[in-house]
């Protein structure tokens, strides 16, 4: 790589021809303030913030995106350059509602975090304010325009990142806002709900609607009987809500600490992605073996099920009919475990904590009532779990592990590694290797489908049949491959799609991390967690052979289809 | 074959069509064959001559007499009078503001003594639409010489040897920018003309299209060359329609003779030129902002670097100019570049054109050497201020110009003795200003209009400007601050160094330069709460003089009765009650009530 | 058009068109007062530019002025040739046109007999 020589704060430094004065600066440690630059996103320059005095240049320039040179002198802590930086946050806070103790992003909030840096005191500028009506009529997320800074990070996370393109800026001058076409609700337009905008989003403008108050309530109530389901990708990314350091493994914390709350049992979704696998790996047998619809793709990522419904409702079939293990859960709570505890399914509340604020609108589809009742009742993101697990005062540091409810809370390694990109793949190769052949794998590690690539391909012998599979995590990659399969050039047998970067792991409602390879050290503990698992394949997993043995008799069963497996259906947003 | 014996020249700009030249021209057409006159004199349409306020115009060659607001009935007068008897129509000629003169021939006018009409040399003189018209005056030479007797490099050390400078604000030296899109990366490149021309009250590009298309075409195409691109496109304001038609006519006639197309000349050289209408937004002159609306993208300024010449239309090198840069391009082929350099001072070259508005005598477009002076752009050819008023400031660069006093009226009109004194060429405009122009108020104009047309990415411009101006409107409103001063010093300061483009960078310069020269005016609305030049309404304060004769008009006038006095005795205006409605100074006939 | 040289020509053929709207040439200028017009002012002026087309003259300007106070001696013609004195023809009947542009404006040779005067400017 060709490397340049610069001067940054009278430092020499040697970085590659090809970087911005930021991202040379931090190589040196030398720390510039940023609002609108996000690190996985195309830098825009648009804040201002990050200006620095670059000799020979005619103004302040913005490090993100000015890129270095040979011989370059570049100043980032002078009086100007705090003078200016100062003043552009004076005035984005002096149009910024004053309401930081009952924001949801208090003390998470990058704005209330650099007014606090910078030594801000007071607002010298009073005047108009911006006065946007509140955008909350979807059941993930809630927009709130008037918090907004106009930083760009949330158009180009839903362009750039997810190809799905649902905003863009509207209006001149001061009336500038961000908004999905026509100045609609999210609701209105063709939005997943996959929440990466609300991960980019520094401010409070984009935030997971917020269902903990009704899980309170249930909680409270001495009739209810509240179970609750803890998705794969949690374990990995509460800690990060809660003052830990990214990676940090949880499991056992979070299972003590939704104790702690009230929950009736605790349960994992682990169990039911076990049971997913053996679903969906029969279903792809049965499609391969009787000529059905290939590639056949997954379809637990309910942001990736809302996308191919909005922009690809031809390629419907495609879809494995598999509800995605939080829906099988819900079903399953209802009917199953009611029925084996003895419970009155009407008694129960079924709650999910999840990486992902898709699956708030997935639980309230109309199709997810096969128990006969709304079969999850409420759906939490790791963040608003987080919340409540500060709320109720826990120490989460000083909190000793405890261990998941039989029979829903026993899973597999398989069942955890569908929280990163990669993982439903390779756990439904492990038990489809198996059960085509009947031999036991001699590897299960099948590293070829990990990682942080956009899209992975692999071709796994299974017996005589050389199986070819994708893997596209994002939505933009997920298009990609549709787009191959429109265009007859997919000849592959299965491909795994998940809407967020890294698979859940870096799904819209985990913890928010501007954090240098976040993702990457999530999906390092979701393996971690795997490797340290007793059993690693689903179709070993004991709970869910009972689940078969006692009651649903068989994958692709009569039960089966009516409680595990789904049907889609266009939906026409613009 | 008639011999033609004489040309009667009907501009058909936007103000003279708008004022009636085509009623004019029909009516010419009618009464000249009427007079079996129509073999021996032609009518020809041209384009602007940048004196709109005295149109329709028609002149009359081979005299060359100029006429002025020529309506369709006196077009009977012109051809009886002038045509056939070769009498001049006294009645219609133009009048000087300052000696009442009438001058008969084009060329007397002091609007046009004093100018150097270059680039507007045919403007007003040809018809655009005929590109025949244009040939005849020497029209596609350059073109011709570039491709035949010039390397690509050699055009550009041309232009870098003219010394030439973008006239679309900037004033970047124009070889110097061919030279780097010549040598950037790629095979594909673009040449992109700048014809946004979005300051309030500018009009000096859209003449130069509606009355001299080909020389804008030919200046393109000889970029092209030198750049060695093979695609051109107009970025054109929607609002602009006649130029928009006039340049379709022309590119289409310059492909119908091979001035445009493929192997041009036989040279082997391609250039081909599209025209994208732009929604009319400001910003969308700016040039990478310009590129993203060609794009189809909401056109929204990014950072430079990379510069449109490494990265621009597409990720392609492109060459992005102005108009007025292009039309100068032929003569500086033709002529040569040390014969351009011999025009205009020791770094600004050449002519530039103003569109001279506001309180001045004669309105219009100027095109005038650089190092002209102030004085006497607005007294020689703009003919003084209005009513025999007192000048008071000139607003110069568009709306994010400066504005300069009296005791610069003697600055030489170049690219940096205006930034020097806190102004700027910009795109050309010029506003004149009189006594009764109130500073402050004048900045909160320009600064409402940068703050609307922002296009609101980066935080200082968006966010900033908008609090300058609730600063300005309450100082205008007599709720000024004791600090106000420093916070706009502040803000201005803060928003010129750190907005991301140009608009942004240069939207304080109204409010630095009037805070410059005019610092008084602002003390007084905040501290005295009065307006000196008696233009904010709501400072206004009207005060009956000596000069009353107590006749007590204005004391029945007064709406909420704050005039006391008694009969033949002097009259007085509380203060406090006073709404400064102003009926009483319009009622009172001993003008004794001032305003101040 | 294929090559600079088919510009050029073109060029030259159009340049006499325009010519009228800049300076220098040779002027004839035709009187047109009521007088002029009363002595046959206009059938000259037909014969002056039917003349020139006739001989495809370029670089000649004919121009009109009203009465300059020689009314028996209309109808008045005056040439000027560039950077040479204005010649007067009076009595002149669109007979004398012809020889006036043969012999005076293309070839410089002033026709003494039906000269009536002459200005040095
Ligand atoms: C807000 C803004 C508006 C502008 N508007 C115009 C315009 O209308 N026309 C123009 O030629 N240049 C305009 N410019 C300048 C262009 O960005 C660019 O510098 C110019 O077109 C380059 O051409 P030149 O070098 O020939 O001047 C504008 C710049 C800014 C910052
Ligand atoms: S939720 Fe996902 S699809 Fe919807 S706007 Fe946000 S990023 Fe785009
Ligand atoms: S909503 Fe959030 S991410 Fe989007 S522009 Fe506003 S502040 Fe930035
Ligand atoms: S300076 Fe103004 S116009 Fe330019 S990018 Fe910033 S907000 Fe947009």
């Amino acid at each position: 790589m060709e490397m340049v020589t610069i001067t940054i704060d009278g430092q020499q430094v040697q970085v590659p021809k090809t970087s911005t004065v930021l991202e040379a600066a931090r190589s040196v440690g030398v720390n510039i303030p940023t609002l609108c630059y996000h690190p996985e996103l195309r830098p825009e320059g648009a804040c201002r913030v990050c200006v620095v005095e670059v000799k020979g240049a005619r103004s302040l320039v913005a490090s993100c995106i000015y890129p270095v040179n040979e011989g370059m002198e570049v100043k980032t802590n002078t009086p100007d350059v705090r003078e200016a930086r100062k003043t552009v946050v004076e005035l984005l806070l002096a149009n910024h509602p004053q309401e930081c103790l009952s924001c949801q992003r208090n003390l998470n909030c990058e704005l209330q975090t650099m007014a606090s840096d910078l030594g801000i005191r007071e607002i010298p500028y009073q005047g108009a304010k911006k006065n946007h009506p509140l955008d909350a009529g979807n059941p993930s997320l809630v927009r709130d325009q008037n918090k907004c800074i106009l930083c760009g990070r949330c158009i180009r996370a839903c362009s750039e990142v997810q190809g799905v393109h649902v905003y863009s800026f509207a209006n001149r001058g001061f009336d500038t806002t961000v908004v999905p076409a026509f100045g609609q609700g999210l609701h209105e337009v063709a939005c997943t709900f996959c929440g990466q905008c609300s991960s980019v989003c520094p401010t409070g403008a984009i935030v997971e609607k917020d269902d903990t108050a009704a899980v309170w309530k249930a909680l409270s109530d001495p009739t209810k009987h509240v179970v609750v389901q803890t998705a794969p990708a949690t374990r990995v990314a509460l800690g990060e809500a809660l003052g830990m350091k990214p990676g940090s493994i949880v499991t056992g914390k979070m299972v003590a600490a939704l104790r702690h709350l009230g929950f009736d049992r605790v349960f994992d979704t682990d169990f039911t992605a076990d049971l997913t696998i053996l679903e969906e790996g029969n279903e792809f047998l049965e499609r391969l073996q009787h000529g059905g619809v290939l590639p056949m793709i997954t379809s637990c990522s309910p942001g990736w099920v809302n996308f191919i419904e909005l922009k690809y409702p031809e390629l419907l079939p495609h879809l494995s009919t598999a509800k995605s293990p939080q829906q099988m859960f819900g079903a399953l709570v209802k009917t199953y475990y009611a029925e084996k505890a003895g419970i009155d399914a009407k008694d129960i509340v079924s709650v999910s904590i999840m990486p992902c604020t898709a699956k708030k609108a997935e639980a309230v589809r109309e199709e997810m009532k096969s128990s006969g009742y709304q079969d999850v009742d409420y759906v939490l993101t790791t963040r608003e779990l987080g919340r409540m697990i500060r709320e109720a005062g826990i120490d989460f540091d000083g909190i000793e592990k405890e261990e998941y409810d039989a029979p829903l809370g026993i899973a597999t390694g398989a069942g955890v590694i569908f929280g990163a990109t990669g993982g439903v793949m390779e756990a439904a190769l492990r038990t489809v290797a198996e059960v085509v052949t009947g031999k036991e794998l001699p590897s299960i590690e099948f590293t070829s489908v990990r990682g942080l690539t956009g899209i992975k391909e692999a071709v796994i012998p299974v017996g005589d049949l050389k199986v070819k599979v994708a893997v596209a995590h994002t939505l933009a990659n997920a298009r990609i491959m549709l787009e191959k399969i429109k265009a007859g050039e997919a000849d592959y047998h299965f491909i795994e799609v998940m809407a967020c970067p890294g698979g859940c792991i870096g799904g819209g409602g985990q913890p928010i991390s501007t954090c240098e390879g976040f993702r990457q050290k999530r999906i390092d503990a979701i393996y971690e967690c795997d490797q340290g698992s007793a059993l690693r394949k689903s179709h070993d997993n004991p709970a869910v052979k009972e689940l078969y043995d006692t009651w649903l008799i068989k994958p692709l069963g009569e039960k089966s289809h009516h409680l595990l497996h789904t049907h889609y259906h266009p939906q026409n947003r613009i | 074959m008639d011999h033609i014996r004489a040309h009667v020249l009907i501009c058909a700009g936007t103000g003279c069509v708008s004022s009636g030249a085509k009623k004019v021209e029909a009516a010419f057409r009618e009464q000249l064959a009427q007079k079996g006159l129509d073999k021996e004199i032609k009518v020809v349409e041209t384009g602007c001559h940048g004196f709109c306020e005295m149109g329709p115009l028609v002149i009359v060659y081979p005299e060359g007499v100029f006429y002025v607001r020529v309506q369709e009935e006196d077009v009977k007068d012109i051809v009886e009078t002038h045509l056939f008897k070769g009498r001049i129509v006294e009645r219609l000629l133009y009048k000087e503001p300052m000696t009442l003169e009438k001058v008969p021939n084009y060329s007397d006018i002091s609007f046009y003594k004093k100018q150097m009409r270059m680039v507007l040399a045919n403007c007003g003189h040809i018809n655009p639409e005929i590109i025949e018209e244009y040939v005849a005056e020497g029209g596609y030479a350059a073109l011709g010489k570039v491709l035949t007797e010039m390397t690509p490099e050699s055009v550009v050390d041309e232009v870098k040897k003219s010394g030439l400078r973008g006239r679309g604000g900037g004033g970047f030296p124009t070889g110097m920018k061919w030279g780097f899109t010549r040598n950037a990366q790629g095979t594909k490149k673009y040449v992109v003309c700048n014809a946004d021309e979005g300051d309030p009250g500018a009009f000096m590009d859209r003449s130069v299209l509606e009355g001299d298309p080909h020389r804008v075409i030919e200046g393109m195409a000889v970029c092209g060359y030198a750049i060695g691109a093979d695609e051109g496109y107009i970025y054109v304001r929607a609002e602009y329609p006649l130029a928009i038609k006039r340049l379709k006519v022309a590119i289409q006639q310059a492909e119908e003779m091979g001035l445009l197309g493929d192997n041009i000349f036989g040279s082997g050289f391609n250039f081909h030129i599209k025209i994208k209408e732009g929604a009319g937004a400001f910003v969308c002159g700016e040039e990478t902002a310009l590129l993203q609306s060609i794009e189809g993208k909401r056109g929204m300024p990014r950072s430079r670097p990379p510069f449109p010449a490494i990265s621009g239309l597409w990720g392609k090198p492109t060459n992005i100019n102005n108009v007025e840069t292009f039309a100068n391009i032929p003569q500086i082929i033709n002529k040569g570049g040390d014969w351009y350099a011999s025009i205009g001072t020791e770094k600004s070259k050449g002519t530039k054109v103003f569109a001279l508005t506001g309180r001045i005598n004669h309105t219009g477009l100027a095109e005038v050497p650089m190092g002209i002076t102030m004085r006497e752009i607005i007294y020689d050819i703009g003919g003084g201020i209005q009513n025999g008023k007192k000048f008071k400031a000139v607003q110069i660069g568009g709306p994010s110009g400066g504005c300069l006093p009296e005791e610069m009226l003697d600055l030489s009109v170049d690219y940096d003795s205006l930034i020097q004194a806190g102004a700027m060429m910009g795109s050309g405009g010029l506003v004149v200003m009189d006594e009764t122009t109130c500073m402050v108020d004048v900045a909160k104009f320009f600064l409402n209009f940068t703050q609307s047309e922002s296009c609101g990415k980066c935080t200082p411009c968006r966010e900033g400007t908008k609090r300058m101006l609730e600063i300005l409107t309450r100082i205008t409103e007599g709720q000024g601050q004791e600090g106000d001063i420093e916070k706009l010093e502040k803000l201005a300061k803060n928003i010129k160094a750190t907005a991301l483009c140009g608009l942004g960078q240069t939207a304080p310069n109204p409010v630095l330069s009037t805070l410059r020269y005019f610092r008084h005016e602002y003390e007084a609305h905040i501290k005295e709460k009065r307006c000196p030049a008696g233009a904010c309404a709501k400072l206004a304060a009207y005060n009956i003089t000596e000069a009353c004769k107590g006749c007590g008009l204005c004391k029945k006038v007064c709406p909420v009765e704050a005039i006391s006095g008694e009969v033949k005795g002097l009259h007085v205006i509380d203060q406090a009650v006073c709404i400064k409605c102003g009926a009483c100074m319009a009622k009172c006939p001993f003008k004794a009530i001032t305003k101040g | 058009m294929k090559t600079v040289e088919d510009l050029k020509r073109m060029r030259e053929q159009l340049q006499s068109q325009n010519r009228l709207r800049h300076s220098g040439g040779t002027e004839i200028i035709v009187g047109m007062g009521t007088c002029g017009i009363a002595a046959g002012a206009r059938a000259v002026m037909s014969a002056v530019l039917e003349e020139i087309a006739k001989r495809k003259l370029e670089d000649v300007k004919v121009c009109q002025t009203g009465c300059i106070g020689m009314c028996e001696r209309e109808v008045l013609l005056d040439v000027v040739r560039p950077n040479e004195p204005r010649v007067t023809y009076g009595r002149v009947t669109p007979a004398d046109v012809s020889k006036i542009i043969a012999e005076h404006v293309v070839n410089g040779r002033i026709v003494e007999e039906l000269v009536v005067g002459k200005i040095v400017e």
